[in-house]
């Protein structure tokens, strides 16, 4: 007996379990940066004073960085409607640029922290700080995640597209629903860090 | 008996080498045994620990006999223990019982192995999720023993590693923190594997007031794996940044340790530490005892012949139980200058929260009355587990509420209460299940008469530890001392009885020994088993034994509540689940 | 799945994208526009968290879909948000009428 809806959905609950499986796990990471903002929230309630993220932090660079991920974001739903629509090769030009999108972003984050390193800025020279690499860095973590899946799916996982065409793009939907959920996690980190 | 549906072997199912059969199987019933394995190897383990922190208790001062020579000058000079060694020995018999023995056991083991079969599916609905979880608890494992090996030994602040004590603590704790990264990696991607198996790949007619309560249980308790898991893996990462990076997430100013002024910049909470381990550590005492409701369930409608009384209410307390699970976990700390209404919110709560564990516990002993009861071992334990579980829960009481808990917060009342409801609780239930289903894994039965000497040997040593653990409690003896309390004056009165737990607790393993025999020697020498020696009423009986790969060869359908025991006018005592209405 | 209806649909699923994305970016701006402000902290972050809400609605509901899923996903995100509010606000409530030592 094989396991079934991998593909097709279960009537009753109208989903297949991936995307069930998916929506789970990003309920345990909402759950999870959730905890980082809560600290955020009582560190910062607690300290008597607090350095404004404009101030100390490069918001030019995290604001472009911020139209990066979001573009990232249209690459890769344009992916699966690309999938959706059976078409291949654009399917591969977005998901491609999803990637590159991805890895401009962490080139940026790169230069960003260097440049703090520079200046003697760590993580342990205050809580402000010690809050801001810990987020982003955990972001940038997850980010990383998504480019390794996302490369994946590019590369040898595109063989799918072959023998198991909805199955394929099923999968795409489930890299998708991750991938705009980090692009979520910045929409709050970003303001929160940077522009307060 | 009939086989609704019976699994052979697929003709052109392919012949796996070994490392693919049974290293990284993908199949739930290899993994299930992996894990129940590995859990029960970690659960004497940690059981080990403890009777060497009992012998401290008894005779402070006194070389370990026997082995005393093989800790090293390190830990225990002259085979005498250091007080750096017992809390190692404390904190991580804490760690490795409950996220390397009793978890891994209770969801990893018996949920992997039993759920698929219980709700008539082919496996779980992500078999390579399963097995990175099962290898994601190994390595964490691997990490965690490995971390006594490391200079200064393993972790020593508790199992609760609280701040500032563990962000100064020797190089073990680094060690605790990467374990428990990956014990939990292996819990989320586990319960989510479990969530989408229940409710996703469970076969036609069996929906939600079908399940037997033990499905019901697993699926309340990967909830909260889930979602309470991951405030904790952050303040792990958070408290690795404090001991590696040096940052002050959890540090707060003006550190002074051994004269020194700490040079970290501050402005960290303690509190927030607490905060983050308590919001999964509450939520975590449930995923401890939830399984083993379900088990207990299953053994008594089993055994008694009867369905279980009150099944809806026993289901709507589990989803209520498992709700309130996340909002009073401050009720463990109500000794760190919380505000009178947060107090009072968390104390609240928390006599909540015990009504839906009395509903539960008292709808199993009600499914006793009017039973026609069989005393099989499975039954011994589950019976005991009910009033075992009863002390525990009742002593938690006192804890729950702030003027009382005053005097005994960190005490061995404490220790009493929440032992009673792990050890002789959910470890008993454990047992059951392990004589319940090891037939169906093995197809043998284990012995009964070593069973229970193994029941009996166990019901009352085990007592003879936690029961004395209330009065010194009462009496104000502190957790945690490695001396068991020998320097305090309020002390003295109450100091014979670490003897007399000791002495128990080494009985209690004595007894554990013809479990050991019995579950190895059974597994080629025990009693043939049929497929269904319980004559029980749920899907996984209804199974070749053991079941083969893909479990079911036609998809099961399912017309009956699962407990349908002496059902009037039926012509067995027991009707299976598959069984259609007579037409 | 390979009827031209379902093409069409698709092709209205992009054409949501694409204002979806104009939105985003044009949103971006004003957060940013309006940090330059440098407004008193309370509304500062009240402002950045109702623009960052907007944007996060948009970028679940449409890019995720979440805006057509099925009930049982709703249940477990409406799960979360509660126990995600409970994380937020129980642990600052700590001190509320005991201001003390952090």
């Amino acid at each position: 007996m094989q396991i079934p809806y991998t593909v097709a959905p279960r009537q009753d609950t109208g989903l297949f379990n991936a995307k069930l499986g998916i929506w789970l796990f990003l309920a345990s990471e909402v759950m999870l940066f959730g905890a980082l903002f809560s600290s955020l929230v009582l560190l910062r309630t607690g300290a008597p004073e607090w350095p404004h993220g404009w101030d100390h932090l490069d918001w030019k660079l995290a604001t472009f960085n911020t139209i990066v991920l979001i573009s990232s974001s249209v690459t890769m739903v344009m992916a699966w409607a690309s999938l959706m629509m059976k078409d291949f090769s654009k399917f591969r030009i977005y998901l491609g640029g999803t990637i590159l999108l991805a890895l401009l972003f962490l080139v940026v984050k790169y230069f960003e922290y260097t440049h703090e390193f520079h200046l003697g800025i760590f993580p342990s020279t205050s809580a402000f700080f010690a809050v801001y690499f810990t987020m982003t860095g955990l972001h940038g973590l997850h980010i990383l995640g998504g480019i390794i899946v996302n490369g994946y799916l590019w590369g040898p996982g595109a063989r799918m597209w072959k023998t198991d065409p909805a199955r394929f793009t099923n999968r795409i939907e489930i890299a998708g629903l991750y991938w705009h959920f980090v692009d979520l996690v910045w929409i709050f980190l970003f303001p929160v860090l940077y522009l307060l | 008996m009939d086989h609704v549906a019976t699994a052979g072997h697929h003709a052109h199912e392919e012949i796996l080498p070994f490392w693919r059969k049974y290293l990284f199987s993908q199949d739930h019933k290899t993994i299930g045994i992996q894990y129940g394995l590995t859990s029960l190897v970690f659960l004497l383990f940690g059981f080990t620990l403890m009777m060497l922190m009992r012998w401290q208790l008894a005779y402070p001062g006194q070389p370990i006999p026997f082995v005393g020579q093989w800790f090293g000058e390190a830990n225990a000079p002259g085979g005498v223990m250091v007080p750096e060694f017992y809390n190692q020995l404390g904190a991580m018999h804490g760690t490795i019982m409950v996220f390397l023995g009793v978890v891994p056991l209770a969801v990893g083991a018996f949920g992997n192995y039993i759920i698929p079969l219980q709700i008539g599916a082919p496996d779980m609905a992500f078999p390579k999720l399963n097995a990175a979880s099962y290898w994601s608890y190994f390595t964490g494992g691997v990490v965690m023993l490995s971390s006594f090996f490391v200079p200064g030994g393993a972790a020593n602040s508790g199992w609760t590693s609280y701040a500032p004590l563990s962000t100064i603590a020797t190089q073990g704790q680094t060690w605790w923190l990467l374990g428990m990264i990956f014990l939990i990696t292996s819990s989320l991607l586990g319960s989510v594997n479990i969530i989408v198996t229940i409710i996703q790949l469970r076969a036609k007619g069996m929906n939600f007031m079908r399940f037997p309560f033990f499905v019901w249980a697993q699926l309340v308790t990967s909830f909260l794996l889930l979602l309470a898991f991951p405030p904790l893996e952050a303040a792990g990462v958070m408290q690795l940044m404090d001991r590696v990076v040096g940052t002050s997430f959890f540090m707060p100013s003006g550190l002074v340790v051994a004269g020194q002024p700490l040079t970290n910049s501050g402005g960290g909470s303690p509190v927030l530490w607490q905060h983050l381990f308590w919001f999964l550590a509450h939520p975590e005492v449930y995923v401890l005892i939830l399984p083993a409701m379900g088990i207990v369930a299953e053994v008594i409608a089993n055994n008694t012949r009867k369905p279980l009384w009150g099944y809806k209410s026993i289901v709507y307390a589990t989803i209520f139980l498992g709700f309130m699970s996340f909002i009073v976990w401050a009720h463990h700390m109500f000794l760190t200058g919380m505000g009178t209404t947060i107090s009072a919110f968390f104390q609240t709560t928390t006599m909540i929260i015990s009504i839906p564990s009395v509903v539960i516990l008292t709808a199993l002993v009600l499914s006793l009355y009017g039973g026609s009861i069989r005393f099989t071992t499975p039954m011994l334990f589950a019976t005991a587990f009910l009033p075992m579980f009863g002390i525990g829960g009742l002593t938690g009481l006192p804890l729950g509420l702030a003027p009382t808990d005053i005097h005994l917060h960190d005490t061995y009342y404490v220790i009493g209460h929440f032992h009673y409801v792990v050890a002789p609780g959910t470890i008993f239930a454990l047992f059951a299940g392990i004589y319940h289903w090891f037939p169906k894994v093995t197809g043998h039965r284990m012995n009964e008469s070593l069973g229970k000497i193994h029941f009996w040997g166990s019901l009352v040593s085990i007592n003879f530890i936690f029961m004395p653990m209330f009065i010194q409690g009462l009496a104000g003896v502190s957790r945690r001392l490695y001396d068991g309390g020998q320097q305090y004056a309020h002390a003295q009165g109450v100091l014979y009885l670490n003897q007399v737990m000791s002495i128990a607790a080494w009985t209690l393993f004595v007894f554990q020994l013809p479990f050991i025999f019995n579950f190895f020697w059974s597994i080629w020498k025990g009693e043939k088993s049929s497929d269904n020696p319980w004559d029980a009423t749920t899907l996984e009986w209804q199974t070749p034994t053991p079941p083969g790969h893909g479990n079911f060869l036609i998809e099961p359908v399912v017309y009956r509540t699962p407990y349908e025991y002496s059902v009037p006018n039926a012509s067995k005592d027991f009707t299976p689940q598959t069984e259609p209405e007579k037409a | 799945m390979t009827n031209d209806p379902h093409a069409n649909e698709i092709k209205q699923h992009v054409r949501k994208y694409v204002i979806v994305f104009v939105a985003l970016l044009t949103l971006t701006i004003v957060t940013v526009a309006i940090s330059t402000f440098h407004l008193p902290v309370g509304a500062a972050i009240a402002v950045a968290l109702v623009v960052a809400t907007i944007k996060g609605s948009l970028v679940a509901s449409y890019f995720m879909h979440l805006i057509s899923e099925k009930k049982l996903i709703y249940f477990v995100l409406i799960l979360t948000a509660v126990f995600f509010v409970v994380l937020m606000v129980l642990p600052i409530s700590h001190w509320a009428d005991n201001p003390g030592l952090h």
